[in-house]
């Protein structure tokens, strides 16, 4: 017996085959992460050509363009503001957030808890490799303590946001935490973070061999595996405030929050103009367009990227 | 991976048996991580000699059937970050 040779894969329908292989390092598993959610779309039957994936700056943020679907690579820590207004304009649409922490918590961390405060019904994905990736391996702020990076060769003296925990107290629906070794409970979560009506949050703690591993005894990527593998506690519906990570020592992963259905940003968005809009004459919807003009600039700030943070 | 021995040990004691599976590779898509190699619970695959065209060693299959078979567990599918490899369930002969 050997391997059958194969050219064509079975996520190939909703994957820009053309421009594969893709440029992320070998072994690094922003790859295996993707893998999960296109297999969680297609488990759950989500179409494609209703489904839209934004990203932001960095290496995790270059898997917009390697999907079958609509998909936007926004500028640096703005996928959030982008991925609401969309959903605000068109809630009809699938709308999912692919990036990395950096981009999502460092220069995008004020989206991110507004975005969650306002229950968007939007699906995020954040890959924490601990580190800016792209740009050679800078201090994040999800480094863990002592992390050796380029920005802190000494070790990391600063200690890390829990991600989970942040989302979860800012007002999330849904919060979750995987690693990329955990591949099919994070399919799973990943299901059903895309089928929850509210803002759903899946942290992935993946490997950076190249930018991160490399500085932190973890050359290889099978390192970073077997270092989960170690110290990943499989647990649910714990405190996500007990979701620290510190260096060698166990971690939590699993469902943090499953929170019951509230109405979420855009339902409220719809009620205030249906109810104002309904059996309305054109002149009448001028007029309240005048009327109701703070909210529609706050609206559209938000579509803009400007935040609506006040 | 004790716990699957066991299964398997439990399944074929009661006349059944674990599924088997077909191993295909893309092998111009692999970049040569390992991560399939290292995590396959039944120690199927190993690193080829051999070079694709962007100059990385795909895996390939052990020799020594039966006592390394495929069990068409999927989890080199999901490790894989480059969509390279995938299984698919042997039906009986
Ligand atoms: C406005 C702006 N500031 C800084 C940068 C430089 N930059 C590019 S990617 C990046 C960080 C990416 O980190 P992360 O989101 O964690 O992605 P990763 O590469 O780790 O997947 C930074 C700071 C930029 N492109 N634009
Ligand atoms: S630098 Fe790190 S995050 Fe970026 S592709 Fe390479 S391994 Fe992945
Ligand atoms: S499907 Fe499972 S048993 Fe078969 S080669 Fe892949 S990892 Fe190994
Ligand atoms: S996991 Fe994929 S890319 Fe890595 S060695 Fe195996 S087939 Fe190649
Ligand atoms: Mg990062």
């Amino acid at each position: 017996m050997s391997i059958i040779k194969a050219d064509t894969h079975p996520l190939d329908r909703y994957l820009r085959t053309e421009r594969l292989p893709h440029v992320w390092c070998p072994g690094c598993g922003i790859g295996t992460v993707l893998g999960a959610y296109l297999r969680a779309m297609e488990k759950i039957g989500m179409d494609p050509e209703k489904s839209i994936m934004v990203s932001g700056i960095g290496c995790t943020g270059r898997a917009a363009g390697y999907v079958r679907m609509d998909s936007f690579h926004t500028t640096h820590g703005r996928a959030i503001p982008f991925a609401v207004g969309l959903k605000a304009a068109r809630p009809d649409l699938n709308v999912t957030v692919f990036s990395g922490d950096g981009d999502l918590f460092a220069i995008g961390g004020n989206h991110i808890i507004h975005a969650a405060r306002r229950n968007a019904n939007i699906t995020v994905v954040a890959i924490n490799n601990f580190t800016y990736g792209m740009t050679g391996g800078q201090l994040a702020p999800t480094t863990p303590e002592t992390g050796i990076t380029t920005t802190s060769p000494y070790g990391n003296v600063e200690s890390p946001f829990n991600l989970a925990g942040l989302i979860a107290v800012a007002g999330a629906s849904y919060v979750a935490r995987w690693t990329s070794l955990h591949v099919r409970r994070l399919e799973k979560s990943l299901e059903k973070a895309l089928k929850k009506r509210g803002f759903s949050f899946v942290e992935v703690l993946s490997q950076c061999p190249t930018a991160y591993g490399r500085r932190n005894r973890m050359r290889d990527p099978v390192d970073t595996l077997k270092y989960f593998q170690k110290y990943a506690v499989v647990k649910n519906h714990v405190n996500p405030l007990e979701g620290v990570i510190e260096p060698n020592k166990p971690f939590v992963v699993g469902e943090f929050l499953d929170a019951p259905e509230e109405p979420t940003f855009e339902d409220k968005l719809w009620e205030l103009t249906k109810a104002e809009f309904l059996h309305t004459s054109q002149a009448e919807r001028s007029e309240w367009i005048i009327e109701h003009r703070r909210h529609l600039e706050v609206l559209s700030r938000i579509i803009s990227g400007k935040g609506g943070e006040e | 991976m004790a716990t699957e021995s066991n299964t398997e040990k439990l399944l074929e004691r009661s006349g059944l048996s674990l599924p088997r599976g077909e191993v295909y590779l893309i092998e111009d898509r692999c970049k040569g991580c390992g991560l399939c190699i290292a995590f396959c619970p039944k120690h199927v695959l190993v690193v080829s000699d051999k070079f694709n065209k962007k100059g990385y060693h795909p895996p390939e299959l052990v020799e020594e059937e039966p006592v390394n078979v495929c069990i068409n567990c999927g989890f080199c599918e999901r490790i894989c970050p480059e969509f390279a490899i995938f299984v698919k369930e042997k039906k009986e002969e």
